[in-house]
């Protein structure tokens, strides 16, 4: 690839949770993982992100209704 | 509560000894009741089979009717019979295996061969290869025993090498098969045995499935299933006499066969290759394939189709003078459909008095005991007496009972609705026509249904969810959906003109109608303006400021917004307090909008209340009406018509020359044939556009500054009533360009479109330019070009609806479980995570003012004028 994925305009920022962050985030939606949206260990920003499974990516985007909104996605 | 998970379920088939061990009693007498009406000891309905009288108890379980689930019996037969519905696996099993000892036709090592190959297969196909590999060898290689061609005779009937082949020899025949053989045809011998497929025992069902029905004459009548039973135990008996008789071979033959006729349709009458049994009547047997089968069946009229009581249906019809969450209840429906009431202290007397007054009023009273007694004329005095507190009377309906109204398609919540009921005459159910939009519905023949909620909790959440003036904002945008339409825009805008006045007299007729009893202050001299009347069905401290939908002719007549333009000041409508100050109300939702989200419901439903009247009132007074003349275009607009027509004609043909030429300069990003055809059609639209604003601002210029304007179609069309601007254009300016499949209309014969063209006119007239309107006429050329744009808008129709009717369906569907849960996420039913936020602002917007939090610019006037005070 020419360029690395995350910088094209249109792909949100992705970023890969610590693990404790993860843990807390759980907490915090009183969730199992498998709760969560999942992303496929495939997709490429995954692969950019050098993310196994289990992980969690926080994705922040630009929502024309409410600005930056905040999305979590698990690896599968 | 005790929760248990479905692991799954298996079908099988029941061996001769599960039946007998399931069988509460062993039927033996093909005999139902005897002469005093009793149930036969031993026969087909023996009470060990369950109940159907509700003061008897089962002698099996020992439970009345409604605990009693009916237990099974069961019947010996004396010869076995083949169950048709398993006759195609005998056949398969007869092909592949030796009559003597049972193996599959096949060597050992050909066998462990297939093995491998069966483990790639289904079942079916497994089966099948075996079948081919063996059906032919006329040897077994087991046994050295020869083999013979075995036939079936669907749908029982076996023969080998043109013998008759026996269920019993059938039976021995697959008992003897081993099980490693069996394996590979697929069975697990834990479950099933093919021996079972040819029945020695049957069972008989329980009573509860075979009721018997008392006719009004006393004559007991027996279910279908039952008089198939009879046969078979009949014919059973029969064959067991002449076994024990000794009777000749062929007599017992005989009824052999017809044993097993009675027994293959009473599983399915509708077996191929056998006559359906019939009843005596002629009337064929619905046995127990025919109960669970088809449209009528079981699974599609029972399960899958339920029904309710307590619903009603009826066509619709418009009544303006219901309120909105009223629904107008015809007599007829109101003294069928009833809703239970308990008697307390508080109502008791009253309970007595609805009794006592006889009619339909109230149709059963259950006491506190259960017991449920139906009132007629000759027990009501004595159930009055009677009544107490705690007994359930239920009556038919009354004015202001809650009902749900509902119309199909359901697609949205507002589908249906909660109201009350307004008993009126009549057959057909009314509503008022401002909740048509919610419904979808116009009253061309539309029906809808009304349910009646039978519990205090099912009325209570009808009320505090589903009422009609709680679901006014839509959840989608967040404004009103149920708001005045067509003759109430049109009404409004009348009413609150400039030029609208009234005498002393004609002011308080209004406001009578309005339901409004003080009489304001007159505000033009002696004289009362329009604006001044309709400012007292406001709520006092209301406030708003809007545009109208004058803004929008304004803008569709290209006037110019100048500090000059007098016309602007009627576009936008400024309340205060209650009074409009100016602008002309129309009914634009924004005003509505503003009431509800200020004032009680009962404020809006007396604000929609004062609207229906005055408007009624008020047009009959002053008679909007339209005639053909009013689309004869003025002279002045005529000329510049004639001029903007003269100037597409000259382009469009320059245009057309231009590309014939190949001098067209093309559209960036299109062809040139493109960027010709496009051009064309935005010019035919330029044309309809010019002469469109001249007669939109005549209309308005007529409306809005002669001191006494015609009421007609120009009324309907500004006040957004009825009709646009452009179906003036239409009527009365140009038709333009026509449209198919948003193109100018193309393929015809060669090099024309249609033979009144000249050869490879690419022109504006050619191409389906209309420069006449429906007032003058069109010529022919024209008057085809219109319907080729107007047959492509009818099939749209047709088209569109059906598309995205199923497109919605499935969108719908797919989302119907989604929720916001408590920590305002989004999930599935199984509480997986869909959206962290709802709508990722976490905004509903039907509880919020234009998706903002609060309306701050109103919020900070108020703040100011507090202060200012």
């Amino acid at each position: 690839m020419l360029k690395a994925l995350s910088e094209h305009h249109l792909v949100p920022q992705h970023e890969l949770l610590k693990k404790d962050e993860a843990k807390n985030l759980l907490a915090q939606f009183g969730l199992d993982v498998d709760k969560l949206p999942r992303i496929s260990l495939e997709d490429p920003m995954c692969t950019e992100l050098k993310a196994g499974i289990g992980d969690v990516i926080r994705i922040v985007r630009r929502s024309p209704v409410a600005g930056d909104t905040i999305y979590y996605r698990r690896v599968v | 509560m005790l929760m248990k998970r479905l692991e799954g379920i298996e079908f099988s088939v029941l061996s001769p000894e599960q039946i007998r061990k399931m069988a509460a009693i062993e039927i033996k007498t093909p005999d139902t009741y005897d002469k005093d009406g009793f149930p036969m000891e031993g026969g087909l309905m023996d009470p060990h089979m369950g109940v159907i009288n509700p003061s008897l108890r089962c002698k099996t379980c020992g439970q009345k009717m409604k605990q009693c689930p009916g237990h099974f019996g069961s019947l010996e037969l004396i010869r076995p019979v083949i169950h048709a519905k398993f006759s195609h696996k005998l056949e398969e099993l007869l092909h592949g295996t030796c009559r003597e000892c049972g193996r599959i036709a096949l060597k050992d090592e050909q066998i462990a061969e297939m093995k491998t190959q069966i483990a790639r297969l289904t079942k079916e196909e497994a089966i099948k290869l075996i079948v081919k590999k063996t059906k032919t060898k006329r040897k077994c290689p087991h046994c050295e025993a020869e083999r013979k061609e075995v036939l079936l005779d669907k749908p029982t009937n076996f023969f080998i090498d043109k013998d008759r082949l026996y269920p019993s020899q059938i039976r021995e025949w697959v008992e003897k098969i081993p099980e490693k053989d069996l394996e590979l045809f697929g069975y697990d011998l834990a479950r099933v045995r093919p021996e079972w497929f040819v029945m020695t025992a049957l069972q008989v069902p329980p009573i509860t499935i075979r009721p018997s029905i008392t006719l009004e004459s006393g004559i007991k009548s027996e279910d279908d299933l039952t008089h198939k039973l009879v046969d078979i135990i009949r014919i059973n008996l029969r064959l067991k006499d002449n076994i024990d008789a000794g009777a000749p071979q062929l007599i017992i033959e005989d009824l052999w066969d017809l044993l097993q006729y009675h027994v293959t349709t009473y599983y399915d009458n509708n077996t191929a290759g056998v006559p359906p049994a019939k009843h005596r009547s002629g009337r064929p047997l619905r046995t127990l394939a025919q109960r669970l089968k088809g449209k009528k069946g079981r699974f599609r009229y029972n399960l899958t189709g339920k029904r309710v009581n307590y619903a009603a249906r009826s066509t619709i019809i418009p009544d303006p003078f219901l309120s909105i969450n009223e629904v107008g209840v015809p007599e007829g429906i109101a003294n069928t459909l009833t809703v239970p009431e308990f008697v307390t202290e508080w109502n008791l007397e009253e309970m007595k008095k609805l009794i006592k007054k006889g009619g339909e009023n109230v149709v059963y009273v259950t006491k506190p005991n259960g017991l449920r007694k139906k009132i007629s004329d000759l027990n009501r005095k004595e159930v009055v007496e009677e009544l107490e507190i705690g007994s359930k009377v239920e009556r038919t309906l009354q004015n202001g009972d809650i009902v749900l109204f509902n119309r199909q398609p359901s697609l949205h919540r507002v589908s249906m609705l909660a109201h009350n009921v307004k008993i009126v005459p009549g057959k057909a159910l009314r509503l008022n026509p401002m909740v048509c939009k919610p419904y979808n519905a116009d009253f061309d023949g539309d029906e809808m249904n009304l349910h009646v909620p039978q519990t205090q909790e099912g009325q209570t959440e009808a009320r505090e969810l589903m009422f009609v003036q709680n679901q006014i904002l839509s959840p989608r945008h967040g404004e009103p959906i149920i708001v005045g339409q067509e003759d109430d825009m049109t009404g409004l805008f009348l009413l609150t003109m400039d030029q609208t006045e009234f005498t002393k007299e004609e002011a308080m007729h209004v406001l009578y109608n309005m339901g409004v009893t003080e009489l304001p202050e007159a505000d033009r001299g002696k004289n009362y303006s329009g604006r001044l009347l309709f400012s007292q069905a406001l709520p006092k401290g209301l406030n708003a400021e809007y545009t109208n939908n004058t803004a929008r002719v304004l803008r569709q007549a290209d006037i110019p917004k100048d500090g000059n333009e007098s016309l602007y000041k009627h576009a936008l409508v400024k309340i205060e307090d209650g009074n409009v100050l100016s602008g002309i109300v129309d009914s634009t939702p924004k005003l509505v909008e503003t009431i509800v989200r200020n004032y009680s419901t009962e404020i809006l439903e007396r604000y929609y209340y004062s609207m229906a009247h005055v408007v009624h009132e008020l047009m009959t007074m002053k008679g909007v009406t339209i005639g053909v003349e009013e689309f004869n275009p003025v002279a002045s607009i005529e000329a510049e018509r004639e001029k903007a027509i003269a100037e597409e004609i000259k382009e469009g043909t320059e245009l057309a020359e231009k590309y014939a030429s190949g001098k067209l300069e093309p559209i960036p990003g299109r062809s040139v044939d493109e960027s010709f055809e496009s051009m064309m059609v935005r010019l035919g639209g330029k044309v309809r556009g010019k002469v469109q604003a001249r007669l939109a601002e005549q209309k308005l210029r007529h409306l809005y500054e002669n001191p006494r304007p015609t009421l007609d179609s120009a009324l309907l069309m500004v006040s957004g009533g009825r009709g646009s601007m452009l179906n003036f254009s239409y009527m009365s300016g140009v038709f333009g360009q026509i449209s198919v499949r948003s193109g100018r209309p193309k393929k015809g014969f060669s090099e024309r479109l249609i033979a009144l063209n000249e050869r490879n006119d690419l022109g504006p007239e050619a191409g389906g330019f209309v420069r006449s309107n429906f007032y003058r006429g069109m010529n022919p050329k024209e008057y085809f070009m219109h319907s080729m744009g107007g047959r492509q808008g009818e099939v749209d129709t047709g088209v569109a609806t059906k598309v995205s009717g199923y497109l919605y369906r499935r969108l719908a569907n797919s989302l119907k479980d989604l929720h916001v849960a408590n920590d305002e996420t989004v999930r599935t039913a199984s509480k997986d995570i869909v959206q962290f936020r709802y709508g990722e602002d976490g905004i509903f917007p039907a509880r919020t003012t234009g998706g903002a939090l609060a309306n701050f610019k109103e919020e900070i006037r108020k703040l100011k004028k507090g202060k200012a005070k």
